[in-house]
């Protein structure tokens, strides 16, 4: 008697595969990369490529010679995190060479030590990032000016990030009001911010270019709106409170929101699927708990920016919130 | 449009054989009768080796409470009275019998005339059920009779027609809906009568508009049946899901459907009572669908129970292509793979299924990256991917605890991982494991 092969049923699988979902997430980034490119020129091309040449080459490494596993880097989540380290340091000519230490850092400790991709508890981008920010103030706060579209070479040391700046004038004791109408400090008009012109890092500084990429993640369903909404959301009204009770102390909340790595964060680094909780009340509760740490850290810590703290503090909860939040049941 | 509250799926439809008109499969030379083809005991053989028997003569009775008669598909000799392997590898007793001619018992009435009248008492209507060994054509095969006779303390206000053939590839429904849809408005008519329900629903989804249109012509001659297109999403066809689609109404944790006031029945089972209670036919033949995408051709059989696998195969196809990977009976959700072709066809089969080699072949698992598509696709609002992990674990108490055996088995959380983990094969066993658990404690 022949004996036919057999499995459990489903005998059919959808489409669906890490792969496809990661290449769809660097899709998501291009926008971002051509803004950056675009504003800050060539040092921003040589940064991300360095930087994801480095998270390709340290992921096969520590693949091959430490975990001695096959390797995954044909998934495209290496490029995901390279491509998000390299947004979030600022694209000055040290930062071509120190991105890789970054890069290190962000697959080495951040990803491959607990396991590989799926295993971290931490977004890698952001463990790197932060790295380097502790590590080099200075480089990773220095911040390039930009001017022209596309050039070629920036010089190194020039303006600081609207937030920085503001920061800085708000603790030598100057009103808000009084900061915001002064021309020789050249703040970027709201219409900048929302272009992305002006001081920030490589990939955060265009809102209109990562929201593009948001919107083509959610048609696809890799992302849903929780996360975002709920982080910018709660960044919009708390800043907005804040801003009501004290006009000259707390900056309004739409320039809270369109500057620094609130619009980048919440729609690229938040919703990182696997360091964010899994059912949508707990997403809810996940990204109103960013919103409220960026802004507690923006006005009340020592860093003018507070997201990548926010979510990777956000990150360590997520455990917590998936025991407690659990989907609807169909019935009880 | 209508369609259940939470997850699902949509599958790639594939239904190729829709327009194959049902075909009667010929007589094979000898056959194999299980004599479990239902949910429940067997029932006791009561022919004896060298006996003639007509088609339609009770050989298996049903002497528990769970259990349904069983009759004779052919006319011939009773060769023996043994076990037999079926298409799944399982050794079941059956009674072989030595196909000889194939003349029918008187009482059955094989004439083509349709009879709309039945003036049976609903208790009369359920005892012929029994008799006629009718049980549930959707899949898990249900002694009709036991389903149709209601408790005291229970109420039944909805009667559900499950027309929704919510797998892909099967077309034995859209078939049996395109030739037969008077004889399945009158079978429903008789099982509303037996419930004593105002209405009867039948769900059909959306994308059969054939189906759809000629059952709602002919329902209209029909007091009390209503036809309910239903938007397309896997698995509405799984009973909580259709009774929530078309009644809103959610079957509770461990509960029956006739705990909140509804009874489904498959559009098979309708033409099967129609036949029962009309012709007196007992159920000894079913429709089902030959297909797959590399056959040469497709087909939809009237098919007598305990044609083997192979006999199907042989005939509509001559042989399997080089290329098949797997033989699967029913959907490919929720369908059994077949290990065994030389078993027999039971009351419930709906189709034979052929998947090519590349299709059949799982992809490599990789890590879980926590995308919570297995969450959102759960019908159930269930955790797949917890499951899993605990189940690996063996924290089965856990899992229990977390309503691990509210699950339906639809398979939505490994048809749709991108990190292909068998979640479904972890959670069946998971299931198993708590089952066992919960009978130790019993004891």
């Amino acid at each position: 008697m022949k004996l036919l092969n057999v499995s459990g049923s489903p005998h059919v699988h959808s489409d669906e595969s890490t792969k496809k979902i990661m290449w769809r997430v660097n899709l998501a980034l291009v926008p971002s990369l051509i803004v950056a490119v675009a504003f800050f020129g060539l040092n921003a091309l040589l940064i991300s490529i360095i930087s994801v040449g480095c998270c390709i080459l340290f992921q096969w490494l520590i693949e091959k010679f430490v975990m001695k596993v096959p390797s995954t880097i044909c998934d495209g989540s290496a490029i995901v995190t390279g491509l998000l380290l390299a947004f979030n340091v600022p694209a000055t000519q040290e930062m071509i060479w120190l991105v890789a230490i970054g890069a290190l850092v962000a697959i080495g400790i951040g990803k491959m030590s607990f396991g590989g991709l799926g295993k971290n508890p931490f977004n890698p981008a952001l463990v790197g990032r932060v790295f380097m920010l502790i590590s080099f103030p200075v480089q990773m706060t220095t911040w390039p000016k930009t001017g022209s579209w596309f050039p070629m070479s920036i010089d190194t040391v020039t303006g600081a990030t609207p937030l920085g700046l503001i920061k800085e004038q708000l603790s030598t004791g100057r009103s808000l009001t009084d900061i915001m109408s002064d021309p020789t400090l050249g703040l970027p008009s709201l219409c900048d911010i929302f272009l992305g012109h002006m001081g920030g890092s490589l990939g955060e500084v265009s809102a209109i270019a990562i929201l593009i990429g948001a919107i083509y993640l959610l048609c696809k369903k890799i992302i849903s709106w929780h996360i975002p909404v709920a982080f910018i959301g709660t960044a919009f009204v708390f800043s907005g409170i804040l801003w009501l009770c004290n006009p000259d102390q707390f900056i309004d909340p739409l320039t809270t929101i369109l500057t620094g790595g609130i619009m980048l964060g919440a729609c690229f680094m938040a919703t990182d699927m696997v360091t964010s909780p899994m059912a949508k009340s707990g997403q809810l509760i996940f990204g109103v708990g960013c919103g409220l740490l960026t802004i507690i850290i923006r006005n009340w810590g020592n860093y003018p920016e507070g997201v990548s703290f926010a979510i990777l503090l956000m990150n360590s909860v997520t455990p917590l919130i998936n025991r407690w939040c659990k989907p609807k049941r169909f019935a009880n | 449009m209508k369609t259940f509250a939470m997850g699902g799926v949509h599958p790639e439809e594939n239904k190729i054989s829709t327009t194959a008109a049902i075909e009667q499969f010929p007589l094979p030379k000898s056959a194999a009768i299980l004599m479990t083809q239902h949910l429940g005991a067997p029932a006791t053989p009561c022919v004896e080796k060298g006996d003639k028997v007509k088609v339609g003569q009770l050989i298996g009775k049903a002497e528990t409470f769970m259990c349904a008669n069983i009759h004779s598909p052919f006319s011939g000799t009773v060769a023996k009275i043994d076990t037999c392997k079926d298409a799944f590898g399982l050794t079941k007793p059956a009674i072989y019998i030595n196909v000889e001619g194939d003349e029918w018992d008187e009482s059955i009435d094989r004439t083509p005339d349709i009879k709309r009248e039945c003036t049976l008492e609903p208790k009369e209507i359920v005892d012929k059920l029994k008799a006629m060994g009718i049980v549930g054509l959707g899949g898990a095969t249900f002694p009709t009779h036991i389903k149709y006779s209601i408790a005291p303390d229970k109420k039944a206000e909805y009667l559900i027609i499950n027309a929704v053939e919510c797998e892909p590839y099967l077309t034995s429904d859209h078939r049996a809906m395109m030739e037969h849809a008077e004889e399945i408005c009158i079978g429903v008519s008789i099982l509303r009568k037996a419930l004593g329900v105002p209405n009867a629903y039948i769900g059909i989804e959306n994308n059969k508009p054939e189906p759809i249109a000629v059952m709602t012509k002919t329902a209209k001659e029909f007091e009390g049946i209503i036809v309910e297109p239903l938007k397309v999403k896997y698995p509405q066809g799984a009973e909580k899901q259709l009774i929530n689609a078309i009644t809103g109404r959610r079957v509770p944790s461990g509960k029956l459907p006739i705990d909140v006031g509804c009874v489904v029945s498959n559009v098979g089972t309708a033409f099967a009572v129609y036949e029962a209670i009309q012709k007196n036919k007992p159920l000894i033949e079913n429709i089902l669908t030959v297909t797959g995408k590399k056959l040469p051709s497709q087909h939809n059989y009237q098919v007598r129970v305990g044609t083997t696998y192979n006999d199907l195969i042989a005939h509509a196809i001559n042989e399997l292509p080089a290329t098949t990977g797997k033989v699967i009976s029913g959907g490919p959700m929720m369908g059994k793979a077949i290990s065994n072709l030389d078993g027999p066809t039971t009351k419930g089969a709906s189709s034979v299924l052929v998947i090519d080699e590349g299709e059949a072949e799982r992809a490599k698992e990789s890590n879980c990256i926590r995308c919570g598509k297995c969450m959102n696709a759960c019908p159930m609002g269930l955790e797949p991917y917890l499951f899993s992990s605990l189940v690996k674990n063996r924290r089965i108490e856990e899992a229990g605890a977390a309503n691990i055996l509210d699950c339906i088995e639809c398979g939505c959380c490994f048809f749709s991982c991108p990190a292909n983990k068998p979640l479904l094969d972890e959670i069946r066993l998971g299931k198993n494991l708590y089952r066992g658990i919960l009978m130790a404690k019993k004891k």
